[in-house]
C-alpha cells in the first residue's frame, strides 16, 4: 500500500490498536517545561510509579522565565515555585534539565532541534501546542496536555487517534519581503483557525523544499494556527546537513543506520491524502494580521476586509474588531504601534534576528516603540553576538534580552499595556495574550524590523537593502 | 487523575455563543502558575469575567444569576489556541461536565476527554436551537445521555446523536484514565522499546 511520510512514522510506531478507539502510539522523545509539568510529576507521584525512561525525556525552563537579570534570583514568587519543582522533579527522576542560566538553556522548540534531540522518523511530544516545531525534520510531533505528559513520563506512550491526512503544497517562487512566516500566515488565512483541525498536515512543494531549516521550522511551528494536529516536512539533504554533529545526533554506524531509515521518509507516489490543498507562492505578500485570531491576517498593503466579505459570524467578527480598536476597511499600513516583540518558538532563531537586522540596519529605533528582542536560546544569542548582528541592533538603539518565551505569553515581566498595539513575530493574537487588553498584530521579522524603526506598520519591502532582495 | 462518572447528565445551561473561543480566553496564561490542580475555576474566563480591578463585568454571562448550570454552550471552534489542560480544568473545577459546540479544537477535546469533561459535538443549526431555546426560557434543560450518545433539548424534545469513540465512552462511563490502561500494557511498551533506539 501507497503511504504517506505521515503514515509511515505513526504506523511504526504504533504499538498495541484498540478497535473504535486510539492507538498506544511510542513517543521516541519528550519535551517538558515547567508549566504543564508539574501536575504530571504529582501524578505519578501520587501513582507510586516511576519514570519509565527518564532518557527520553528533557527538561528546559522557558515559559515564564525573566528576560533580563537571569543570574538573579527569580523575583516572582510563583514563577520560582514552578522553576524549582521542575528542577526537583528533572533531579529526582534523572532527566536531564537545562534551567535558568544553563547554558543550552532555551525555548523548548529551539533548543530541541539546536542539539539533535530533535529527528526525522520520531515521535515527539511536548506539553506545549508549538510542538509541531519539530516536524520540520519530517518528525511526527505534536501538543499533548499535562494527563498525557504524566502518561508519557509513566509508560513513554500516549493514546490517540490517528489523525486525518491533509497535504498543502505551495510552489513557485517566493516574492520580494516574502518569508517562511508570511507563507504560514497567508495558508492560515486561506483555511481559517480552524481549517485543518483534525488534520495532520504534509508541506510541500517547491517553496518548502527550498525554505531554510529555520524557515521550515517557523512554518511547522504555526501548524497548530489553523488547527492541525501538527505538521512535518518530508527530511532531505538539508536537514541531515544540519542535524549531522549535533549532541544528540547519532554517529558513526548509528549514523548510517539512522540514514537507511530517515532515506524512506518520503510520502509514496501515488499516496493519497484525505485532503489536498495547492498554492501559488507568487499570490503571497508580507502578512500581517488584524484580529483576535491567527486566520485574521491580510496582505500588508490591503484594507481589513468588512464583515460580511470573511467567513464566520459577524457579531463575534465585529468583537474582534472592537477590541483591536479597528474598523472594516482601514488600511494596515501606517497604523501607529507602542510595541515590537522578535522572538518566540516561531521567530526566535538566528535567521530571524538575520533579517530584522538587514532593516533596521543604519537606521534608528523609531522613539515611541519600546521593542523586546528575545533570543531563543543561549546558542543564538551566541550567534547573533558572533555575525556582528548586536552590534548592529546596538548601533540602531536597540537591546538584546536573554533567552525565554518572554512576550509571546507574558507569563513573566515581559506584558504589553492594556490598548497598546504590538507587532509580534511571535504565533497568537489572541485576546489579551501578551498582557491583559495588549493588541497584538502577527508579522515576520522583516515587518518587525519596519514596525520597529518607523513607529508604525510599515510595508517591509520599502525599506529593504537592494543587497539584501 | 480521577473524575466522576458520566452518565446521564440533566441540567440548564449557560450560553456562550462566541466563535472560536480560545484557551487564552478560557485561562490566560498568567494563571498557570500553579504546581497543583487547585483553584482553576475561579480564573475561568478571568479577563471576560472580570474587570482589570477584580470587580465582575456584569454583562458577562458566568456573572448573570440568570444562567446557571453543568453544561457550557458555546460557539464554533471552541478552544483553539495551547494545549494547556488547565482551560479544561477551569471549566471542570468550575462546575461544569460537558461543553456544547459544533466544532471543537483538537487538544482541548482531547484534554477534556481525559479529566472528565465530555466535549458533545452537534451541528450547527442544533446548536442555534440549544442557543434560542436557552434565550427563550433559561430554565430549559438540556439531557445529554452519554450511552446512548444523544443530547435533547427537553423544551422541544429535539435531540441529536453525537459521536465518542467507545474507548473513550468506556472511560467516561466508569471514570477511568488511560494511565490505567497503559500501565496493563506495561510489558508491551517495554518490548516495544527495545526495539526503539533512542
Amino acid at each position: 500500500m501507497k503511504k504517506t511520510l505521515f503514515d509511515k512514522v505513526w504506523d511504526s510506531h504504533v504499538v498495541h490498536k484498540i478497535e473504535n478507539g486510539p492507538d498506544v502510539l511510542f513517543i521516541d522523545r519528550h519535551m517538558v517545561h515547567e508549566v504543564t509539568s508539574p501536575v504530571a510529576f504529582l501524578g505519578i507521584k501520587s501513582r507510586g510509579i516511576p519514570v519509565m525512561y527518564p532518557g527520553r525525556t528533557f527538561a528546559t525552563a522557558d515559559h515564564n522565565t525573566p528576560t533580563i537579570n537571569q543570574h538573579l534570583p527569580v523575583k516572582d514568587p510563583l514563577s520560582a515555585n514552578q522553576l524549582k519543582a521542575l528542577e526537583e522533579n528533572s533531579n529526582a527522576h534523572g532527566i536531564s534539565y537545562w534551567g535558568l542560566g544553563h547554558e543550552k538553556n532555551g525555548i523548548v522548540h529551539v533548543v530541541g532541534p539546536e542539539y539533535g534531540i530533535t529527528q526525522p522518523g520520531a515521535t515527539i511530544v511536548c506539553g506545549d501546542s508549538h510542538t509541531s516545531t519539530h516536524g520540520a525534520f519530517g518528525a511526527i510531533a505534536f501538543g499533548i496536555g499535562t494527563s498525557e505528559v504524566e502518561m508519557v513520563l509513566a509508560t513513554q506512550c500516549i493514546m490517540q487517534q490517528k489523525a486525518k491526512s491533509m497535504r498543502i503544497n505551495v510552489n513557485g517562487k517566493l516574492s520580494k519581503g516574502v518569508t517562511p512566516k508570511d507563507v504560514a500566515l497567508y495558508i492560515i488565512s486561506k483555511l481559517t483557525t480552524s481549517g485543518a483541525t483534525g488534520y495532520f498536515v504534509e508541506y510541500a512543494g517547491d517553496v518548502f523544499r527550498n525554505m531554510t531549516m529555520e524557515g521550515r521550522m517557523t512554518v511547522c511551528n504555526l501548524s497548530i494556527e489553523m488547527g492541525a494536529r501538527g505538521g512535518m516536512i518530508a527530511p532531505d539533504e538539508k536537514t541531515f546537513e544540519y542535524i549531522k554533529g549535533r549532541e544528540f545526533t547519532p554517529v558513526g554506524a548509528d549514523w548510517d543506520k539512522a540514514m537507511e531509515y530517515w532515506n524512506t521518509l518520503k510520502t509514496d507516489e501515488g499516496a493519497t491524502f484525505d485532503k489536498e490543498i495547492t498554492f501559488d507562492a507568487a499570490d503571497i505578500e508580507p502578512m500581517i494580521t488584524y484580529g483576535t485570531n491567527p486566520g485574521m491576517g491580510i496582505g500588508i498593503s490591503n484594507g481589513i476586509p468588512t464583515a460580511e466579505s470573511v467567513e464566520g459570524g459577524v457579531a463575534t467578527y465585529k468583537k474582534s474588531l472592537q477590541y483591536m480598536a479597528f474598523n472594516e476597511g482601514d488600511n494596515m499600513i501606517g497604523k501607529p504601534i507602542d510595541f515590537v516583540f522578535l522572538g518566540s518558538c516561531t521567530n526566535g532563531r538566528i535567521e530571524d534576528f538575520r533579517a530584522f537586522a538587514s532593516i533596521v540596519k543604519g537606521r534608528k529605533k523609531a522613539d515611541n516603540v519600546t521593542a523586546w528582542l528575545v533570543p531563543g536560546s543561549h546558542k543564538v544569542e551566541s550567534a547573533i553576538k558572533e555575525e556582528g548582528i548586536l552590534d548592529i541592533l546596538h548601533e540602531a538603539g536597540f537591546e538584546l534580552r536573554e533567552p525565554g518565551c518572554s512576550a509571546c505569553l507574558a507569563m513573566n515581566d515581559d506584558k504589553v499595556p492594556a490598548g497598546k498595539y504590538a507587532v509580534s513575530t511571535s504565533n497568537r493574537n489572541f485576546e489579551g495574550r501578551q498582557g491583559p487588553g495588549s493588541r497584538t498584530l502577527l508579522a515576520s521579522p522583516l515587518v518587525a524590523a519596519a514596525a520597529a524603526v518607523t513607529g508604525k506598520v510599515t510595508d517591509p519591502r520599502e525599506l529593504m537593502h537592494e543587497e539584501l532582495v | 487523575m480521577a473524575y466522576d462518572k458520566f452518565n446521564i447528565l440533566k441540567t440548564t445551561a449557560v450560553p456562550l455563543p462566541i466563535e472560536n473561543v480560545d484557551t487564552d480566553q478560557i485561562i490566560p496564561a498568567r494563571f498557570l502558575k500553579a504546581t497543583e490542580r487547585k483553584g482553576f475555576g475561579d480564573n475561568l474566563f478571568r479577563d471576560w469575567r472580570y474587570n482589570p480591578d477584580n470587580s465582575p463585568k456584569e454583562d458577562f454571562v458566568l456573572n448573570n444569576p440568570t444562567f446557571s448550570g453543568k453544561i457550557l454552550v458555546g460557539g464554533k471552534n471552541f478552544g483553539s489556541g495551547s494545549s494547556r489542560e488547565h482551560a479544561a480544568w477551569a471549566v471542570y473545577d468550575y462546575g461544569f461536565r460537558c461543553v456544547v459546540s459544533s466544532f471543537f479544537a483538537d487538544i482541548f477535546k482531547n484534554n477534556c476527554l481525559n479529566i472528565g469533561v465530555l466535549p458533545v459535538q452537534v451541528s450547527a443549526p442544533f446548536l442555534e436551537k440549544i442557543f434560542e431555546a436557552i434565550y427563550a426560557d433559561p430554565k430549559a434543560e438540556l439531557v445529554v445521555n452519554l450511552p446512548e450518545q444523544t443530547i435533547t433539548l427537553t423544551t422541544t424534545g429535539e435531540s441529536e446523536s453525537f459521536d465518542i469513540n467507545h474507548y473513550k465512552k468506556d472511560n467516561m462511563l466508569n471514570g477511568f484514565d488511560d494511565i490505567d490502561y497503559l500501565l496493563n500494557i506495561k510489558e508491551n511498551i517495554r518490548e516495544f522499546a527495545e526495539d526503539t533506539p533512542l
